[in-house]
Formats: structure tokens, sequence, C-alpha cells
């Protein structure tokens, strides 16, 4: 199991970079680029506020996992 | 004092502990209740307040108008997780969600009180805003306290069960906020509701708060959290503790991305989702989804109880990563049948069932402007209705033109269901808040259980709250998204686009969940 882990650290640190690049480029550029106001608003959130949290967040559970700190004998 | 308070509530009987552990769920669910009832009031008045507070043809009102959507949920809430949380940790649970619910009384009140945006001009949007974000701030603090507070009274092998009380307020509260703008609505005129009436359901608030404030005012602090401070053992930088010591920080996240996201995405996806998807795709009447969506909560709320009772006896991970589970296969072929219950194509038009009237709306001021609806009704021989209003611009010289092409008419639907259709998708909308009372009802215990309780109110708040506010409110918007683009892409099953976000989200959860978590429930008294 340990070791499962492990490489499922890869896996969530790989994810995050997918949902970081597409909330980027899919999500948040095209929302602050659109012109229109409410938009820039959602726009500035993801890309300042949700993409730090989901994408960075991911990104060290799965830096986590790879170092083994979600071990059974580190609980 | 404290550890006496403690020591006291240890040495109780089973039937005393039990007394005094309706008294801490009453005091704590009613107050709960209250915040996401205040919270939902808001959301569900969002059309009123627009024309009162944000005019559309005003740029800065529309832009103060999405700072307050978005921000009081993405931003704000984790950020009222970390402030109160912290004050939790530090002064007691009892006195900061006493906090936390005057803050979200007042706030809800005074929105009541603001004359509109033609009576005092720009200070109306930013009054608006500024009690919306307290709001956000508020319910961020309220969660956290009062789930910590009532697992800290209970008994350990019931702690899922006393929790689960706390979990079906944000239901319950979201079906009462729906129940008192229906008796508003219906005892005004639509003139009066709209002048004054709107201010009702925002007032009744203060009323709500007093009682339950009176009630926790005197209830004692936790007996955990009285008895750790008294032994000097409650935490003097909870944040620092809880997010930049490593070994709390990697709890954090695992119950981040282990239980609350999943939770967050299946939580907004039965209980909104499934609303704007029979309002927006299925072209329902909004009467209607009213109450098909009521009963459907109704009727699914005494799960969250029965849930949460069942992790006590199996486990808090077996009963959430199984809902998670049925949710992430059940989405699709549910959304599917609910699609296809209104397919026209499959039903007979009853005899004598097409009506079609022209109305003709002149301008007032310039005789040769008028705006031209076609309604047509089609009656089907199942007795579902179809009604389409198309409207027509109509200049003096005929339709007005833009781009030298005439003027898009714009054409709005609705659906009126037959009762055995009504029916059926109350059953598939209470089926999702099965998926919902099943991920929803144990988490509370299992958040709690996480953490230690120098720093748990922090800990567990924002995992939560990043959970539902950023994953589950995020669920519209990306939704939309996809719905959009698959039908624009020409996707046969383009209504069901949307569901690809809940399900991926649910599914990475899921994942982490089934390898990290812990199979047994955790002991809290540390």
């Amino acid at each position: 199991m340990n070791g499962l882990k492990k490489i499922l650290g890869f896996v969530w640190i790989a994810v995050a970079l997918i949902v970081g690049y597409f909330g980027i480029t899919v999500l948040g550029i095209p929302k602050i680029t659109s012109g229109k106001q409410e938009d820039l608003v959602f726009g500035i959130i993801i890309l300042f506020v949700l993409m730090p949290i989901i994408s960075g967040g991911l990104g060290i559970f799965g830096y986590y996992s790879l170092t083994g700190e979600y071990s059974d004998d580190k609980k | 004092m404290s550890e006496k308070h403690y020591e006291s509530y240890e040495n109780m009987t089973e039937k005393q502990k039990n007394r005094t552990i309706w008294s801490v769920i009453t005091a704590s669910s009613l107050g709960t209740l209250i915040e996401w009832y205040d919270f939902y009031i808001f959301g569900s008045l969002a059309v009123v307040l627009a024309t009162k507070f944000f005019p559309a043809d005003n740029p800065t009102a529309a832009f103060l108008s999405t700072l307050a959507t978005f921000a009081a949920g993405f931003v704000v809430r984790p950020f009222g997780a970390l402030f109160f949380g912290r004050l939790g940790d530090i002064i007691g649970r009892k006195y900061t969600f006493l906090v936390t619910l005057l803050i979200m009384g007042f706030s809800t009140f005074l929105i009541g009180c603001i004359p509109s945006y033609e009576t005092i001009g720009f200070m109306a949007p930013v009054l608006v805003l500024i009690l919306r974000l307290l709001q956000g701030l508020a319910l961020g603090g309220e969660y956290g306290g009062a789930a910590t507070y009532v697992a800290e009274y209970a008994q350990p092998n019931r702690r899922g069960y006393w929790t689960s009380w706390i979990q079906t307020t944000a239901t319950a509260g979201l079906f009462i906020s729906l129940i008192v703008i229906l008796v508003t609505k219906t005892s005004l005129s639509a003139e009066e509701f709209d002048g004054w009436g709107w201010r009702i359901p925002f007032w009744i608030s203060i009323l709500m708060v007093g009682v339950s404030y009176i009630i926790r005012k005197n209830m004692k602090e936790s007996p955990l959290f009285a008895k750790a401070k008294s032994e000097g053992k409650t935490s003097k930088n909870p944040l620092k503790e809880s997010f930049g010591n490593k070994f709390n920080f990697k709890f954090v996240l695992l119950a981040l991305f282990g239980a609350a996201m999943g939770q967050g995405v299946i939580w907004y996806t039965g209980q909104f989702y499934a609303m704007s998807f029979l309002q927006k795709v299925m072209n329902v009447e909004s009467a209607q989804v009213d109450s098909l969506m009521a009963t459907a909560l109704f009727l699914g709320t005494p799960f969250f109880v029965f849930f949460g009772w069942l992790s006590d006896k199996i486990g808090r991970k077996a009963v959430m990563m199984t809902g998670m589970l049925v949710a992430i296969l059940a989405y699709r072929p549910i959304y599917d049948s609910m699609f296809k219950s209104v397919n026209f194509e499959t039903k007979t038009v009853a005899a004598n069932g097409i009506t079609e009237k022209r109305t003709v709306k002149v301008h007032d001021k310039i005789a040769t402007d008028s705006l031209i609806t076609f309604h047509k009704e089609t009656l089907y021989s199942d007795g579902t209705l179809a009604k389409k209003d198309s409207i027509v611009h109509w200049s003096a010289t005929g339709p007005v033109m833009k781009d030298g092409k005439a003027e898009e008419p714009k054409v709005s639907q609705s659906v009126k269901l037959n009762d055995d259709t009504k029916w059926y998708l109350v059953l598939m909308v209470f089926i999702q808040v099965i998926f919902v009372t099943m991920v929803y009802g144990p988490i509370a215990a299992f958040l709690v259980e996480m953490f230690p309780v120098r720093i748990r109110y922090t800990s567990m708040s924002l995992p939560y709250h990043i959970g539902n506010g950023v994953f589950g409110g995020l669920l519209p918007a990306v939704a939309t998204y996809l719905v959009t683009t698959g039908k624009e892409a020409g996707h046969t099953a383009w209504y069901l686009e949307g569901l690809w976000y809940p399900i991926g989200v649910a599914t990475v959860c899921l994942v982490i969940g089934i390898f990290y978590l812990k199979s047994k429930n955790n002991n809290i008294h540390e």
C-alpha cells in the first residue's frame, strides 16, 4: 500500500499540472480578456484564488504522497 | 471551573448525558440552520435584489453584484473559516459561534433595511456587498464551531449520529428559505412583494437569531476544550500549527482531497445542479421545480441522521466512499432518464391540443414601435403542456433590423409536467439527495476525528469550506460551460456534459479516500 501511495503521488502531481493548465488557459485567461466586467471578476478569482488552492494544494498533496508522508508508519 | 465541567460531564449517567446532548444539539443546530437560511435567502431572492440594488444597465452596480455573488462563496467563506477557527481554538467554541450567529443575523436583518438604489444611489449596492461579505465570513466560522461543539459532547460510539443533526441544517435551511419566500409571496400581491414584501424574509431572521442566541448563551463550553484550556494545552497559534506544521497540514490536505471536495460536488449536484437542470435544460415551470425540489429535500433529510448513525456502526469511510461511488456511477443514467422523461418526440398531441395567440405591446411613446408575442401551447395526450413564446420586435416598416438582418426573436419555453412525470422526477432528485446524505451525513464526525482538540476548529473548517465553497461553488460555472460547449459541438448527449465536472472531482476524491483514509473511526480525546 505504501508503494502504491508513492506511485499515486506522481499521478496527483500530473493531475495538478493538467488542472492548472486548463484552469488558466480555458477558464482564467479567456474570462479576463472577454471584456465583460462580470467575467473579469470571475477570471481574477479563478487565477489568483482557485487555481493556487486546487492546483497548488493537489500538487503539494502529491509531493507528500511521493515522499512517503502518508505511509502507514508515519500516521 | 473548566476542569470541573469536564469531570461533571464525564461522571454523568448515560441518561443525563443524552439529555445534555439534546440541548447541545438543539442550540447548535438551530443556530446553524438559521445561518444557512440567511445565506440562501440572498440567493433565492437574487432576482428581486438585482432590480433593487444592482441595476443591470449600470456597469459599476453589475460589477458589485458579481463580487457579492462570487466573493462571498469563494473567498470570504474560507477566510471566515480561518479567522473564526483560530478564535475558536484560542478563546473557545461557544463564544466564537455566538459571534458568528450575531454577525450573520444582523447582516441579514440589515440587508432587509437598506433603501434601494433609486433612493440612495451607489451606497445601496456598496452596503449590500459589505453585508453579503459579512454573511460569508460568518458562515465560514459557524459550521466548524457547531460540529466541533457537538462532537466534543458526544459519546464516541454515537458521534456520527449526534453530529448528523448538524448536517441536516444546510438542507433544512434551504428548504425553510424556500417556504418562507413562498408564504410571503402568496400572502401579498405581486406589487406589494416587489415594493416591500421581499424584505420580510430578511427581517424574520432577527427573531430567529434572537431565540437562538438566548439558547446558545446559556450553554456551557465543550467539555474537551474546557479541559484542554484548564490544563493549558490549547494552542497559542492555531493557524501556524495547522498549516505551518507538516504533520497537521498533510491531514488538512487529506481531509480536503480525500473527503470534502467529493462531498462538496455531490452536495451541489444533488441540491442545486438538479434544480438548475430542471429549469434551464428541461424548461420545467419554475413553480413545479420549486415544489418537486422541496418534496425531494423533505423526504431525503431524515437520511442524514440514518447515515450518520450507520457511520458509527460500520465506519465513516465506508459510508462516504460508497455514497461517492454510487453517485459517480448513477449520475449519467439519472440525468439521461430525467431529460428523456419530457421527450416530446415520443408523445402524441391531444386532439385540439394546439392553441396559438398573437399579442401586440405598443411602446408608450413610439406608437410605431411594438413587441409582437406569438404564444403557442401544445397539450399532449398524457397531460403534459408545452408553452412557447416568441417575441418579435416590430417597427413601422417591418421587423427591426440588426446588422442587416431581422432581429432574432426572443424565445422562451416552459413545460408543465403531468403528475406521473412530476413524481418520477421527485424520485430522481430524491435518489440524488440520498447520495448527498451518504457523503454529508457522516462528514462532520469524520473531520472532527481527524484533528486534535487544540487545532480542531481551525483545521476542520478550512477543508470543509474549500470543499463546499470552492469545489462545490464552481459547479454551476463549470457545468454551464461544459453543457454550452457540448451543445455547440453537436454532441448528441450535450445535456449530460455538465456532469463530467462532479464525476471527475468525485472520482479523484474517491481514489484518494479509498487508498489514504483510515477505515476505523478515530478517538478525539487527545
